[in-house]
């Protein structure tokens, strides 16, 4: 049925998304009726000005308010007022640097190593206890080892992305090394292929498809992480910002980051899955 | 007396057991030769160790005891002199016809320049008739195809001999006909010496100047080497009308059904020098 009617996919999701935008904007609008007897602690509101004023109306947003954020957002992402008040864009824009910085570094370290481990059984069964205890620690377990010895929240940082990206690429890249077709490394001897060639002609491209799954597994799990990272070392990323504005109690700027934060997840995992198919082969 | 081109002796694999500290070997006491330019199949039920007999000639498993001898040099571990057609094609899947050719040729003379290894590479795809479907991955290609590739493949790297695992195996009986006739062409223009496995007992009279009949394993041995009395050059579709053709095919048939599961040796047989039987020559004597 889907197969002649390729526009009934994109015409559902807009029904559903508007949908939830209705259901949003009914939710958030009744609070707009004044409340009846006493409003608010005349003192209470002394202490907190303007913002109790507005008697128990809540904080979250409608979507319309929303919009308006992201379109302001939009219009000037990379503005800079101090420490605390950044755009959105500077702030996304740190949070990729250390994800790729972190990311990139574990892959340095863990395409080579995982090509070591997966080429020799023994160096295998020798790092295998290592990898089991190290590999399900939760990478911010390791931020104030990091944050100790590093001295420098924003390397910290790195360093934590570099610590979770690692264990899916390290391991995928041992076991698609480790299992490659028997046959074709029979062709290569019967060829006398030397080791290096052997490696980056063979067993290389042989593996490419598993290890490109670890690589994206490990992005997602670095763009996860590097929000609750920032929210810990502070200063700047899209992380600290949804910390900062819950402290301004800026809902609407909150639900702007998460929007842009799954975006650009998703921007990273299709850049990924991108090359996967490229690199990937059929038999 | 000369020696052979290819002199195996004594040869025998045992395969390591739980349990067992000395397992039945696969097969052992295995000796024959193989002149330059003849084309050996050996002919065996499976589990008789047919495809351990031809790693161990490519090097890529090691005899329990026993030697290969080739051109007066012990064979030790893989080596570009022995080119290998393996069973399931082996063809890397992520690089075209050619570029899989390539990789062999390139393997064979690392020294010459791209255009050199491109026009060698092309011209043993064409020798298969796949000069039309070079750029195309092996998953493009169809199972007779890919079959092509890796005979073209093994013939590129112009190897003192070649060793085929039951090529065509898999292949259905057209496109292997086709490719039987293809190989018999290739292997008449470059003299080329070929040892082959098949179950197939057209196959072996086909294409064989001497067949080998292994018994069942384990402790399989080679019962008789029988010499292929049918003249050459042969042809497919003739073949059956000559007079050698059913004495021979029946004594082939006959070991398979019954003297290889219950292989008694006479006093005179001798695993160092296997009989050599004729049959089917009376026949032609006979017509």
């Amino acid at each position: 049925m889907t197969r002649n009617k390729p526009w009934l996919a994109p015409l559902l999701s807009a029904l559903f998304f508007a949908l939830f935008v209705g259901v949003w904007y009914l939710a958030t609008s009744t609070t707009a009726a004044p409340v009846a007897g006493p409003a608010v602690d005349p003192e209470y509101a002394a202490l907190l000005g303007a913002q109790a004023a507005t008697g128990g109306q809540s904080a979250m947003p409608g979507p319309g308010e929303v919009a308006a954020k992201i379109w302001e957002h939009v219009l000037d992402p990379f503005y800079d007022r101090g420490t605390n008040d950044k755009g959105l864009g500077i702030q996304i824009g740190y949070s990729i640097a250390r994800v790729l910085g972190g990311y990139l570094l574990a892959a340095l370290v863990a395409i080579p190593l995982g090509f070591l481990i997966g080429m020799s059984p023994l160096v295998y069964k020798a790092l295998d206890p290592f990898i089991q205890i190290l590999k399900p620690i939760s990478p911010l377990a390791w931020m104030p080892l990091a944050l100790y010895t590093i001295k420098d929240s924003g390397i910290s940082a790195i360093f934590v992305i570099f610590i979770c990206s690692l264990w899916p690429m390290l391991v995928n890249t041992a076991f698609g090394v480790a299992s490659v077709r028997r046959e074709w490394l029979n062709v290569a001897r019967t060829l006398e292929v030397k080791p290096i060639r052997r490696a980056f002609l063979v067993i290389l491209p042989a593996a490419a498809p598993t290890i490109l799954t670890g690589m994206r597994i490990s992005i997602g799990i670095a763009w996860l992480v590097i929000v609750a990272a920032e929210m810990l070392v502070g200063g700047t990323g899209i992380g600290y910002f949804v910390w900062n504005e819950w402290n301004n109690l800026s809902i609407t700027n909150i639900i702007t980051a998460i929007l842009l934060i799954g975006l650009v997840g998703m921007l990273l995992d299709h850049l990924l899955a991108w090359v996967a198919r490229a690199i990937s082969w059929r038999e | 007396m000369t020696q052979p081109f290819l002199k195996i002796e004594g040869l025998k694999r045992q395969f390591p057991q739980a349990g067992k500290p000395d397992p039945d070997p696969v097969f052992e006491d295995v000796h024959f030769g193989i002149e330059r330019g003849q084309f050996v199949c050996v002919l065996g039920h499976s589990g008789c160790g047919k495809t351990t007999i031809l790693n161990i000639l490519a090097g890529l498993d090691e005899a329990t005891a026993g030697h290969v001898i080739m051109d007066g040099r012990e064979v030790r571990g893989p080596s570009l002199d022995r080119g290998v057609v393996f069973q399931s094609h082996a063809l890397m899947p992520w690089l075209s016809a050619l570029k899989n050719v390539e990789f062999a040729v390139r393997s064979r003379h690392p020294e010459w320049s791209r255009e050199q290894v491109r026009a060698h590479a092309v011209k043993y795809l064409e020798m298969v008739h796949l000069g039309h479907a070079i750029d195309k991955k092996p998953a493009e290609l169809s199972g007779g195809m890919k079959q092509r590739v890796g005979i073209a493949r093994a013939f590129s790297i112009e190897p003192k001999m070649l060793l085929l695992d039951e090529p065509f195996g898999a292949l259905d009986a057209l496109t292997r006909g086709s490719i039987q006739s293809e190989l018999i062409g290739i292997v008449e223009a470059t003299k080329q010496t070929v040892f082959m496995i098949t179950h197939d007992v057209d196959e072996a009279i086909l294409l064989a100047d001497r067949i080998v009949l292994m018994t069942n394993g384990p402790r399989a041995k080679i019962a008789e080497i029988v010499v292929n009395p049918m003249p050459r050059p042969r042809d497919r579709e003739t073949l059956h009308q000559q007079p050698e053709f059913y004495p021979l095919r029946n004594h082939l048939v006959d070991f398979l059904v019954k003297r290889s599961r219950a292989f008694a040796p006479g006093a005179d047989w001798d695993p160092k020098n296997p009989p050599l039987v004729y049959p089917g020559a009376p026949a032609r004597a006979a017509a």
